[in-house]
């Protein structure tokens, strides 16, 4: 079991994540050429050791994540929410509870 | 070498059984080959051996990182099967079941090939009519193919659960040639094979550089020293990208995930089909080896990886599948259960094609499918570097296909390695 630290609820097993895949990509805008499209939707670098990789929180918070993860022994590095925008509004919802 | 029959058995009973010779040598690297194939396993070792059987040629070796079958090649559930649909997979799948069919003999080793037939067990009349076309479509070109309904299924896998199951079972999609071999001997096979027809089989020789020049490969580095090569084939699957980028070819279409598999222990014949469950998100196969072991997995660990072990929370859902289809499995203990790292492509189907390199040729992208196809994958490649251009038959095998617009996705997934199970 990897245990994902969870900005949002805390430590919880990976279990409650789904996998999103690749993080390292970055879509090309919507009329760049097809070549860009391919190489962003077709081709990986599928590293062998610390990569970056989305999760979604779908059993709990359901917030992205963006997590640091080593592709051989499943270390975690870090762990940050996919969309800062939301992750402030969540903490400010938070307060305005508080 | 000793060549096996009925005469070599009883010739050696008379010592005990004990004075056989080696399968294979165990030389040491000579400084250069013609053809090197990177890649010790199912796929690397056929296409060794055809290289040599098919097109005479000599002065090919093989190089592994660990031993023998140690990767994939040892590492799956052993079916062995050819019910695709698409143009670009039936004709080659079922070329490999036929390769199959004979191989024993070809390889004068016993690789256990029993054709037990394949039963993908139908839930819905959607999913029959689905199943009825795929099966139609592979009796338009020769292979076997039936459906059954509930009874003929019962007759003849009486104990499954047709009682109280979530998804209940109204008949199946059969293959009858299908059926299991035993894995290791398929290596070993081949492997033998292959060292009599003058191949060199370095086993612990690991690459780790590739020296280039002019787009040509020159020479690999290995642990075992520098080794110069006419001709380079990668049959790594698991690995390819970490050596594709070793000859700073950049990316792929491929991404590494790990599938498990589990065997539990032996236990009286009980089951003597392989049988196939998937709806509602379970994906489930199972089999009983000869030694009465249930062999048996299903899904990825959904998370990409290169470690080749798996995790607890997959255990739980494919134990979860299979007493859910056999319940009299319920208190059967597991013996093992173990994981590969597969080279998961992006539509699903694998690579066998010429690459940026002159000399450089690629076999990868197997995903699950990895076992099934080796007889016929060594039979292509090597066919593909011999003669420097692919056969048509594996011609929609290559690296363009997707800036060309024609994947083969037999499953209809998209561009998500994970999902091509």
């Amino acid at each position: 079991m990897i245990r994902i630290k969870c900005p949002f609820c805390g430590e919880r097993d990976h279990s409650e994540f789904t996998y999103g895949g690749d993080a390292s990509i970055v879509y090309p805008a919507l009329d760049a050429s097809a070549e860009e499209w391919h190489d962003a939707v077709f081709l990986r670098e599928n590293i062998r050791g610390m990569q970056s990789e989305t999760w979604h929180h779908v059993n709990g918070c359901r917030m992205w994540l963006v997590v640091q993860r080593d592709t051989v022994t499943h270390e975690i590095r870090s762990v940050r929410p996919a969309h800062e925008a939301t992750a402030k509004l969540f903490a400010a919802s938070e307060e305005e509870v508080a | 070498m000793t060549r096996y029959s009925a005469w070599s058995v009883i010739k050696n009973g008379f010592s005990g059984q004990k004075n056989w010779g080696r399968a294979w040598r165990d030389p040491e690297p000579k400084s250069g080959y013609d053809i090197v194939i990177v890649g010790g396993g199912l796929h690397g070792l056929a296409t060794a051996y055809y290289l040599a059987k098919n097109h005479g040629l000599k002065k090919i070796a093989v190089v592994e990182k660990g031993w023998l079958g140690g990767g994939n090649g040892g590492r799956n559930t052993t079916i062995v099967r050819s019910n695709y649909m698409m143009p670009g997979n039936r004709f080659f799948y079922e070329h490999s079941l036929k390769l199959w069919e004979q191989l024993s003999h070809e390889l004068n080793y016993n690789v256990m090939f029993s054709q037990r037939a394949h039963i993908s067990l139908l839930h819905s009349p959607a999913a029959r009519d689905a199943a009825a076309r795929r099966y139609n479509t592979m009796r338009l070109t020769g292979t076997d193919a039936e459906i059954w309904d509930l009874e003929t299924l019962k007759r003849e896998v009486p104990h499954l659960n047709y009682q109280n199951a979530r998804f209940p079972i109204i008949g199946a999609a059969v293959q009858k040639r299908a059926g299991t071999a035993r894995h290791d001997a398929v290596a070993w096979g081949y492997a033998r094979a292959a060292d009599q027809l003058g191949v060199d089989i370095l086993q612990n020789c690991e690459v780790t550089g590739v020296r280039r020049e002019n787009g040509k490969v020159i020479s690999l580095q290995t642990s075992r020293g520098d080794i110069t090569a006419g001709k380079v084939g990668f049959a790594v699957a698991g690995n390819t990208s970490r050596l594709w980028q070793m000859a700073e070819l950049g990316k792929l279409p491929i991404e590494s995930h790990k599938l498990q598999a589990f065997v539990s222990e032996p236990l009286k014949p009980l089951l003597d089909q392989v049988v196939v469950f998937g709806v509602g998100g379970a994906h489930f196969y199972i089999s009983q080896s000869d030694k009465g072991g249930m062999v048996f997995g299903g899904d990825l660990d959904w998370y990409k990886s290169y470690a080749q072990r798996g995790n607890l929370p997959l255990v739980q859902d494919v134990c979860e599948a299979a007493t859910s289809i056999l319940p009299c499995l319920g208190r059967v203990r597991l013996l093992r259960h173990w994981a590969g790292v597969m080279d998961m492509s992006m539509d699903g189907s694998p690579f066998i094609c010429k690459t940026p390199l002159e000399n450089l040729y690629l076999n990868a992208g197997w995903n699950y499918g990895g076992f099934k196809a080796s007889p016929a994958s060594g039979w292509y490649f090597a066919d593909l570097i011999a003669n420097d251009r692919p056969d048509p038959v594996v011609e929609g095998f290559n690296l363009q296909r997707f800036a060309n617009g024609v994947n083969i996705d037999e499953r209809g997934a998209g561009p998500d390695p994970k999902l091509h199970g």
